[in-house]
């Protein structure tokens, strides 16, 4: 059944499904939050041993889901794979060395010998959270914004932006004001996740003073996010967007994103729902002493990032536009993988619904009983 | 002097060999110890008995230690395909990407999400549940390295798709083929076996460690039986899959072959080289020869390669110029045939662009002619075809040397476990000591045999690495090698010598 759909069903599926994947991503970014609070709403060993261990029985669920969302694209859009990683190659190394700095921090911070001292291993969780974020949201921004590569005839990219001579290779995203705000947005939302997140893992009975520390971090982070945020939804409202027409020709067109809104209203009612959700989880944990605020801002946060995935790729647009050359400008169409291909791995995301409920199943056995601060402290606790 | 070439693609080369290997440190000690300490605490599980859980979280934590810095070194490798090879990434993203994707899904969330079980749910869930969830971990590591393995020996022999000219790139025609492709299947039986034996291999050599101070004689005498089962068992599989192994390079890659036993000219009924030194002058098509010593087994290589003795095995020299007498193309020959694909591939889109139908057809036709020639057309000499011999001869040899003594380790190492008489001999417990550096060798030996082998292929036959690399400059794979350099070896620094006090501490601590 599968294999009678035809390719056009495929490519839109699969960038809805690629962009679950990172929409999911986002909402796991509460771990990444969560690192960058670590200084910020723990005072004492015990708070500190909390949050880190909080956090640390979670990293590699979002770890797993950006490996996830890279290898998802390779399969099924791979000339977006080798143009953006090939391409904006500094944007995606420097992306990754937070990553991977953060993958031995948990388990090595507390260790005995670990050579390099707690701090460094906490300074590393912070640049993860913060830098890590921060490009992640730039380079999403660019999916609006445009990026400055060429194709040849064999579809073998070339970065054309230079600065003084040298090949930026994507790090001028971030002279956007919007590839900025949307990392900004990003950053900030992580935090409001991470904050709410530990306050719903955390027996917090013995640390009133952090849970007041938290429930101020959700509040204040969100207004310091909502300032990036309004600028993004406004730039997205009232910004050129890349068209594609039915000969495949792309051009700029006024307005491109807000037509797609009102073409594709269940984007609208996604980006709408999100937003409420997540002020609705704020408002929760931030005044009304609720520690499950993490669930509508989390689910509000998935549906957000679908909105802002899929609305530069449906509607006859290029999710991946190229501002130096328009007509190297990648669809959902002209940069997949065959009909084969999508029509097998199709097959093989039908184990996606039973992945999930195996990770939820596993979650809720974790967290039934709240993290205290004698298992935060024991030896063998990170 | 050695003639090192600096381009582009030779440090993104580097920086991807540097990245594997650094993985693959950690990797084969993930694939084993994650088995052990699911069988450590199965046994705990149905004996009740306390040390055995003692036993467990001991070497539970050296897993953890290692599995961390092995994640962190592991998700450079998938991005680096699209960072550095970006040309190959689209080129086969259309095959390569699904097994990728596919370990994402079924591997790595099996990993991620039983791993904070494993670790920490030893007072939040029930016990069943907890050695259940250790298991996951073993399978989902194991199941990581099936895709992954499934990817790389579709590079060593691509099957199951076509070239499509008017995407430039192979698309996937059969998943199934992809999937059980012979040499996928042997990739991932031997090194997966490979890996539960070097994770014996550490054990005993910490277990020996122990003995040796007398200190933990009851854990280690008790670890040791468990990995020398294991260790044994596994020693006898990973020969099994290398001789399949081998016999499907023989098949597939001939070249890779004629470097692993270091045969410049073939012969019928060859020998296999049981220990040699090879003549470093030596070069494809001269008259020296090969070895300045060597000791043949006869007919072995002939038996080994064809499983049939006095068949001819081609070596080198027969490869690159081609044998008539025995129906070997050479790569001169293919070279040929290849340029006259790009030529037609390139004329191809041109009347496309033009909207020259008929021009397009003409120019496929002949494409499809020498199509499975393609990669030959990008090479600028035939001997480019040849990969380090040296390299990968001595990695071979010693990775075939140690693979035949460590069931000797073991075997020894369960007799006197058994028989109770294992700290007494002190003779043993010293190369029990070594066992692990020893496997390290090994486990490093075989991926430079698997990889210096392929080149200067990315895909065999069809791309060579040159073609698949990303236009960057050279300063900056240079400044991303360095870094590499930098991060991953503090970091390993720091494995180490956090693992050595953990080793230090013992199991009291936990």
């Amino acid at each position: 059944m599968i294999a009678n759909l035809d390719y056009v069903t495929l490519q839109q599926l699969w960038w809805v499904l690629c962009s679950v994947v990172g929409a999911l991503f986002l909402f796991l970014t509460f771990v990444q939050g969560g690192n960058t609070l670590l200084w910020q709403v723990a005072k004492t060993e015990t708070e500190n041993a909390l949050v880190v261990n909080s956090l640390g029985r979670k990293w590699e669920l979002t770890f797993t889901t950006l490996v996830l969302f890279g290898g998802a694209l390779f399969a099924s859009f791979p000339k977006f794979y080798s143009t953006s990683f090939g391409g904006a190659y500094w944007v995606w190394m420097l992306i990754l060395f937070t990553f991977i700095i953060q993958a031995v921090s948990f388990e090595y911070r507390t260790k005995p010998a670990n050579v390099l001292g707690a701090k460094v291993y906490e300074l590393f969780l912070f640049i993860n959270g913060s830098v890590g974020v921060l490009l992640i949201g730039a380079a999403v921004g660019t999916f609006y914004t445009g990026s400055n590569f060429s194709l040849n005839d064999y579809n073998q990219v070339t970065w054309q932006y230079t600065l003084g001579g040298v090949n930026l290779r994507g790090l001028e995203a971030a002279f956007s004001l919007f590839n900025l705000s949307m990392g900004l947005f990003l950053v900030f939302n992580a935090r409001v996740l991470g904050a709410l997140y530990l306050l719903n893992n955390i027996e917090l009975g013995s640390v009133a003073a952090m849970e007041t520390r938290l429930r101020k971090a959700v509040w204040t982070n969100f207004l310091c996010s909502l300032p990036f945020l309004l600028y993004v939804v406004g730039a997205i409202l009232l910004m050129k967007g890349f068209h594609v027409d039915e000969s495949g020709v792309v051009s700029k067109v006024s307005f491109k994103y807000f037509f797609n809104l009102l073409a594709l209203p269940h984007l609208l009612v996604m980006l709408l729902g999100g937003l409420g959700l997540v002020i609705l989880g704020v408002m929760g944990g931030a005044f009304k002493g609720s520690t499950k605020g993490i669930w509508p801002a989390g689910l509000g946060t998935v549906l957000v990032g679908l909105c802002v995935l899929c609305l530069p790729a449906f509607n006859s647009t290029s999710f991946y536009p190229s501002k130096f050359d328009l007509q190297s400008s990648l669809t959902i169409y002209n940069a997949s993988s065959s009909h084969y291909t999508l029509a097998t791995m199709t097959y093989v995301a039908l184990a996606i619904p039973f992945v999930l409920a195996y990770v939820a199943y596993v979650w809720k056995q974790m967290d039934s009983k709240k993290l205290t601060s004698q298992e935060a402290m024991d030896s063998e606790a990170y | 002097m050695i003639d090192v070439d600096f381009s582009l693609v030779n440090w993104s080369r580097a920086q991807f060999a540097l990245t594997a290997m650094y993985h693959w440190i950690f990797v084969p000690l993930t694939l084993g110890l994650s088995f052990l300490c699911a069988f450590f605490e199965t046994i705990y599980i149905k004996t009740g008995n306390e040390q055995w859980k003692s036993i467990t979280r001991f070497w539970m934590t050296l897993f953890g230690i290692n599995f961390a810095i092995g994640v962190a070194t592991g998700i450079i490798l998938e991005f680096q395909f699209g960072t550095n090879w970006s040309n190959y990434s689209w080129m086969v993203g259309d095959i390569f990407g699904a097994p990728l994707a596919i370990e994402g899904i079924f591997a790595f969330f099996l990993e991620a999400t039983f791993f904070a079980v494993m670790f920490f749910g030893w007072d939040r869930v029930s016990k069943g549940f907890h050695c259940f969830s250790t298991w996951m971990v073993a399978i989902g590591s194991n199941l990581s390295a099936v895709w992954i393995l499934v990817a790389n020996g579709w590079m060593q022999n691509p099957v199951g798709m076509a070239f499509n000219p008017e995407t430039v790139r192979f698309e996937m025609e059969n998943f199934a083929a992809v999937i059980f492709n012979p040499v996928a299947v042997y990739k991932f039986t031997h090194t997966s076996s490979s890996g539960f034996l070097f994770a014996s291999l550490f054990v005993l050599t910490i277990s020996s460690w122990y003995l040796l101070k007398g200190r933990h004689i009851e854990m280690a005498k008790k670890s040791i039986i468990v990995a020398s089962v294991f260790g044994l068992i596994s020693s006898v599989f990973v020969a099994f899959t290398g001789d399949e192994a081998a016999f499907e390079v023989a098949q597939q890659q001939p070249m890779k072959l004629a470097a692993m036993e270091g045969l410049y000219k073939g012969e019928k009924g060859a020998g296999l080289v049981a220990m040699g030194i090879l003549n470093s002058a030596k070069k494809p098509g001269d008259d020296q020869d090969a070895f300045l010593f060597e000791v043949k087994i006869p007919e072995l290589l002939s038996l080994l390669a064809n499983r049939k003795p006095g068949s001819f095995v081609p070596g080198v020299d027969d490869l690159v110029y081609g044998n008539k007498d025995e129906n070997v193309m050479g790569v001169n020959a293919m070279m040929k045939k290849g340029q006259l694909a790009l030529a037609d591939l390139a004329s191809y889109k041109k009347a496309k662009k033009e909207k020259n139908d008929v021009g397009a057809a003409e120019a496929l036709t002949r494409f499809d002619v020498n199509k499975d020639y393609l990669g030959y057309g990008y090479l600028s000499t035939p001997e480019e075809a040849v990969p380090s011999v040296p390299i990968v001869f001595n990695a071979f040899h010693i990775m075939v040397v140690l693979g035949s003594l460590f069931p000797v380790i073991f075997a020894a190492f369960l007799f006197y476990a058994l028989k109770g008489t294992l700290t007494e001999k002190r003779w043993l417990l010293p190369i029990g000591l070594i066992s692990g550096l020893l496997g390290f060798l090994a486990q490093q030996s075989g991926w430079v045999v698997a990889e210096v082998g392929r080149q200067p292929w990315a895909i065999q036959g069809l791309m060579p690495v040159k073609v698949a690399t990303t236009n960057l400059s050279t300063t900056s794979v240079q400044v991303t090698f360095f870094m590499f350099v930098a991060v991953f070896t503090l970091l390993l620094i720091a494995e180490i010598s956090i693992m050595l006090k953990q080793i230090s501490i013992g199991p009291e601590g936990h």
